[in-house]
Parts: structure tokens; sequence; C-alpha cells
């Protein structure tokens, strides 16, 4: 244990020393998600609005301002019949309400009155999404009136009132920025774990190293610790930075969150040795950590793509995947404010591919060290 | 009982041999030195002796200490430094001291005396905070050495420890290698600087992974007891070596520098004089032809040539 200490030390010395990785290490990671945070949206907001307004009246402004006031929508042009084709052409605005003359009255009548809006389809996606905001836009605006109706003696109307939980908006960043943080966390723990064995095989240290009567778990143990805590403070830096910039919630315990990460990391880190005790090249550990912990956790953890859509085969793949029992306890944890209990299954998972894979490197290391 | 025993000992990689059952055996004190060129099988015998690599077959036992079996017990008993001086080089010399003191496991009033010897013994005293990386070759190579006796070993083994440094810092490292010796700890050596070779006690020349020839410089060179060798120099050596191979009483002929060394078959005092008048006869002019005392360079090349007309 003292001699793990004393790798430990001395790596952690060399990556102090080296100022280059230690940023690339605590820094990098939280500019990632700055970048992939605002690129990686799938809301759509400011859709240029065009206005049809053939009622004039207060309650078609009511229904204009609802629009403009769900922060959605901008108010881009005044339009006509004339001039909407023109513009949605160019452009120029990407959806145009068009309220009929006499909306006012037949509101307050309670008749049903149909309120246009075109929605410029070049985009399916976006039109899609557009669409909702519109349609739960007038649903509310029509609730209104349907109230001051229902006071007035007349049965109820029945109205659909869908309702998302965990993210009421649906905002995508909600849902994103868990798997953000994992995938992050991923790349930095498995590169730089993975480059640190293939170093001092390069530079011959490692063989050194094997002359001296050290066994080969002392030192994965010793190689480990500075990245762990180095991984585990980096990472909290990113949830740090999501919760300031993205609005993520913390409705679970932080001591669950660390259990989560630390287990998380643990097996990243496990990867990240075994990748480094199979390559003799800091080029080739760089490039196999690349591959071995970006495009499963990007494509197979549920991260972006849902794990239940996904061919029988392909899903079985995901079970070998930290990341998605990772993303599962942290969006638990911190959309969810689930305890423990709800997901232990995901951190036991966790913790027996972190002790395969510290394992499996221990064992690598050992048969290379003869 | 001697430091290092060896007994058969082989390697193979696939098909190819490495190394070909190897006999020696070194003593206690010894400066034991393994001479061969690139690729003869020196770095995998000393990889299979630190325990490092698993023999194909045969033993090697070091402090009576076998090397299959206890290969742990071995790595406390012995130092190794090869030539690539693998420090850290991002540390600084009191930092990469402190990381081999750490595995070797030394702790309080051993590990500051160990520290003390190895700055001291490098001549570091006033670059302890230098980065390995900035020191100059020469202090690389002691400090590496310092690393790599840090907790006293009775037998240290060193891979080509020279190589790459200028001749001032070799001769201050073959000193350091002396007071090793006269400590009492084995030095097993490869090389193949001839003049380095000189050094040591007792050489093994090692060839296509065979034990070519065993014994002190001066028992090396009694393969010339009865023969001589008679050096030319000669304006044109080439042409001179082919007059002199055609001489009955010529065993071989080689190039040393601008000189021909040629092995005579006896050792007969005349032999100067024939060489000198079949050189005249062919009109060869030659400056000087002199019996001279084998070198070193003369047993090697003799010795592989034996090997090689045996195999």
């Amino acid at each position: 244990m003292r001699k793990a200490l004393a790798v430990a030390r001395k790596e952690l010395r060399q990556i102090v020393r080296d100022r280059r990785t230690l940023m690339t290490l605590l820094f990098v990671p939280a500019f990632f998600l700055l970048l992939y945070g605002y690129a990686l949206n799938f809301d759509i907001r400011h859709v240029r609005l065009g206005v049809d307004d053939q009622d004039r009246t207060a309650e078609s402004r009511s229904v204009i301002s609802a629009f403009v006031n769900s922060g959605y929508f901008d108010l881009a042009a005044i339009v006509d019949d004339a001039s909407t084709q023109a513009l949605m052409n160019r452009n120029e605005v990407g959806a145009v309400v068009v309220i009929p003359r006499g909306l006012g009255r037949a509101l307050l009548t309670g008749a049903a009155t149909p309120v246009q809006v075109l929605i410029n389809g070049d985009n399916a996606n976006t039109a899609t999404t557009v669409m909702g905001y519109a349609l739960t836009i007038l649903q509310s605006e029509s609730a209104k009136y349907q109230e001051g109706a229902g006071a007035g003696g007349r049965p109820p109307l029945l109205t659909v009132e869908p309702r998302v939980w965990y993210n009421p908006q649906l905002r995508s960043t909600l849902f994103l920025v868990p798997g953000l943080i994992a995938y992050i966390a991923m790349i930095t723990a498995v590169v730089s774990t993975a480059l640190s064995v293939a170093r001092e095989k390069e530079r011959g240290t490692m063989e050194q190293v094997r002359m001296a009567p050290l066994d080969a778990a002392s030192f994965v143990v010793g190689k480990s610790i500075p990245y762990f805590i180095i991984s585990l403070i980096s990472a909290l830096g990113i949830i740090i930075v999501a919760m300031a910039l993205f609005e993520l919630p913390m409705r679970g315990s932080w001591s669950a969150l660390l259990l989560a990460l630390s287990l998380f990391l643990a097996g990243a880190l496990g990867l990240g040795l075994l990748i480094s005790s199979i390559s003799e090249s800091q080029q080739v550990a760089f490039q196999l950590a690349l591959l071995a912990s970006f495009l499963p956790t990007l494509m197979l953890s549920g991260f972006i793509f849902p794990i239940a859509s996904m061919p029988a085969a392909l899903r079985a793949v995901t079970y070998a995947v930290p990341a998605r029992y990772f993303l599962i306890a942290l969006r638990g944890i911190v959309l969810k404010g689930a305890g423990l209990q709800t997901f232990w299954v995901e951190l036991a998972a966790l913790a027996v591919y972190a002790a395969l894979m510290l394992g499996l490197a221990s064992i690598r290391l050992r048969r290379q060290w003869q | 009982m001697n430091a290092i025993s060896v007994r058969d000992l082989s390697r193979r990689f696939g098909g190819f041999v490495a190394v070909d059952r190897l006999t020696f055996d070194v003593r206690r004190g010894e400066i034991f030195g393994f001479l061969g060129s690139n690729g003869a099988g020196k770095s995998t015998t000393i990889r299979m002796l630190c325990g490092l690599l698993t023999p194909t077959s045969g033993t090697a036992t070091i402090d009576g200490v076998d090397v299959v079996r206890d290969p742990e017990g071995v790595k406390r008993r012995i130092g190794y430094m090869s030539q690539r001086f693998s420090l850290y080089e991002q540390l600084t010399v009191d930092q990469n001291i402190r990381f081999f003191a750490g595995i070797y496991g030394l702790t309080g009033a051993r590990l500051d005396e160990r520290r003390r010897f190895a700055i001291e013994m490098a001549g570091l005293e006033n670059r302890r905070g230098t980065r390995a990386a900035d020191l100059a070759g020469g202090w690389r190579q002691r400090l590496a050495l310092g690393c790599a006796i840090l907790h006293e070993p009775s037998i240290v083994f060193l891979d080509e420890p020279t190589g790459g440094v200028d001749p001032m810092s070799r001769r201050q490292f073959w000193r350091l290698i002396d007071r090793l010796s006269d400590s009492g700890v084995t030095v097993l050596v490869t090389t193949h600087y001839l003049d380095e070779a000189e050094h040591c006690h007792r050489l093994a020349i090692i060839h296509a992974g065979r034990l070519a020839a065993l014994g002190s410089t001066s028992e090396l060179k009694q393969v010339f007891a009865d023969r001589a060798i008679v050096e030319v120099q000669a304006s044109n050596p080439v042409e001179a070596m082919r007059v002199l191979d055609r001489i009955p009483d010529v065993e071989k002929t080689s190039l040393f520098g601008t000189a021909v060394h040629a092995v005579l078959k006896s050792a007969g005092r005349d032999a100067v004089d024939v060489l000198r008048r079949e050189l005249t006869a062919a009109s060869v002019a030659a400056q000087s032809v002199d019996r001279v005392q084998p070198s070193l360079e003369d047993v090697f090349l003799d010795v592989v040539d034996r090997q090689e007309a045996h195999a």
C-alpha cells in the first residue's frame, strides 16, 4: 500500500508538472459542456412570427401576446394574405398566425373558431416542434374563455390537460445535460489514464519500475488514485457549470451523486488502464481510448438515442456500456430526486464494471510484468 | 555461493533462439562483463536474470534465489539500469529519487541516508531541484545508477549503461562501478565497447545466443598462446591482405583501422621476417611489420570466427 502511494504521489507530481495535461483534465470538460450544451439543443426558440390579425379586437391581441410571451416566438412582421408567401419563402418568418374576423365575438359567445397557423415546413423536426408550441398556446388561450363560460352554469367542457413531468417545458437540455456529463467525464477519464501507462512504456520508465519489487495491483491502484481525484473534481465542475448555466436541478442527495459518480469514474479509469496495458504507444492508446469511450457513450448509453427503440442486438450491447447505468442513476438523482433504493441495480452494475476493468487491467499488467 | 549461477539457460522467441544453453557463474563482488554485438542475446539474458522474462528452459539463481520460482525475491536483491536511463523527465532529481525509494519501500532514516548517498554519488548536490530532462547525459546516467541502487542491492545489472554518453562521463561512470565492486557489490555489465570490457574482472563473449568464451582478459588472450599476431602498416592495406592471405602460415587476416592484423598458425621467431619478405616480393610497400600483443578485439574476432566455423 505504501508503494502504491509512492506511485500515486509520483503520478500526481507528474500531472501537476505537466500543466497542459492538468488544464486539459480540469477545464476542457467544463468548456466542452458549454459548447455542447448550447449547440446540442433540441429546443426551438425565437421563431420569427408573422401576424395577420383580421379581427383587431382585445381578444385577438391577447392571442398574439400569448404567442410572443411564450418566449418561443418573436414578433417579426405584420403580414397579410398577399405578403405571407413571399416572407415565408425568404425565411423572414417561420410561422404565421392568421386570426379570422369575428374571433373576438365568437369567443365571447362560446362558439368554436379556427385560428390558422402556417408553419414553414422545410425542417420537419422544427415544424413539428413549432406546431406543438402553437397548439399548447392556443389551447391555454381558449381555456380562459371556457372557464368563463363554465361559470355561467353550462357543464364544464372536458379538456385534455397534458402535463410533462420533470421537464414541464419539455426542455431538451434537462434531458441532455446529464448525458453530456457522463460523456465528457468518460472521455477525459479514459483518455488520460490510457495515456499515462503508455507514456511510461514509450519512455522506458515502465521497465525500470518493473524491476522494482512492486506488484501490478499496487501499480494500478497508485496510477488510479490521482486520476480518480482529478476526474472527480472535473466531473463535479461540469455538474456545477450545468447547474449554473443550464438550470440543471439537484433534487436528490449529493452523497448519492458522489457515490454514482465515483463508481462510474472507477470503471472509466479501469478501462483506461486496460487500454494502456494493451497498447505500446501513446498514439495507439489515444485512439483506442477515444474509440472505446466516445462512440459507445454517445450512441449506446441512452444519451441521445433511446435504448428502448434500438434493435435487440444493439440493445444487448448497451448492457456493457457503463454510461447506460450511470445515466439512469444521474437522471434519477438530479431530475427526479430518487433515492438509492430505486437504482441500486444500476449502482451495482457500475461497481461490477469497475471491479472487472480494474481487475483485468491488473491481470494484463501482471502478465506483462513477467 | 556464487552471486549469479546460470545453467543451460535458453530463450526462444517463436523459431528464433535468442539465448542458447548459457552456463556460467559470477563470483561475489566481481565486475562481470557481457561482451557481444547487437542482437547477440545479452539483453535477453539480463532480462531473464532480473525475472522480467521467463526462460524457455534452464535455470538461473541470483544469490541462490531461483529467477523463475521467486522473481519478487530476485527483484529485492538486484538493481537494474538500462541504456535508456529511464528517469521521469518532468520530475526533479529529488522527486525521482523519492519515487524509486518509495517503490523499493525505503522509509525513515534509511530513506534519508540513501537519498543523500545517491545525490552525492551522482554529484548532484547543487541540482536537487533540476528536472531530469534538463540534466546533461552523464549526470542523468549517474542519477539513474543512483536510483537503481537505492535499496543497496547485492547485485547490479547494467545493460549498456554508457550508450550515448561522452568519454569523460564514461570514465567517471566506470570509477563508480569500480567503487561499487570494491564495496562488495556484484556487477554484471553488458557492453560492446571493447575498451570498457578491459575494466571487467571477467568477460563472457556472447555470440548468436551462445557463450563463445569466458575468462579474464589475460585468460581470454591465451587463445593466442601458440599463435602470433603481426600488425602490418601498409599504404594499401587491402592489397597487403591479399598477399598475406596467400602465405601458408597465415591463418587469417583482418583490418584494424588502417592496419592489418595477420594471425599466424605458429609463434615462430622468423614469422615476421617471412611476412616482410613476401610483402617485398609482391612489391607492397609496408611501413612496419611487427609482432604485437593480442588485443581484446583480436580475441573477440577470433572467438566469433571459431564459433561460426563450428556452427
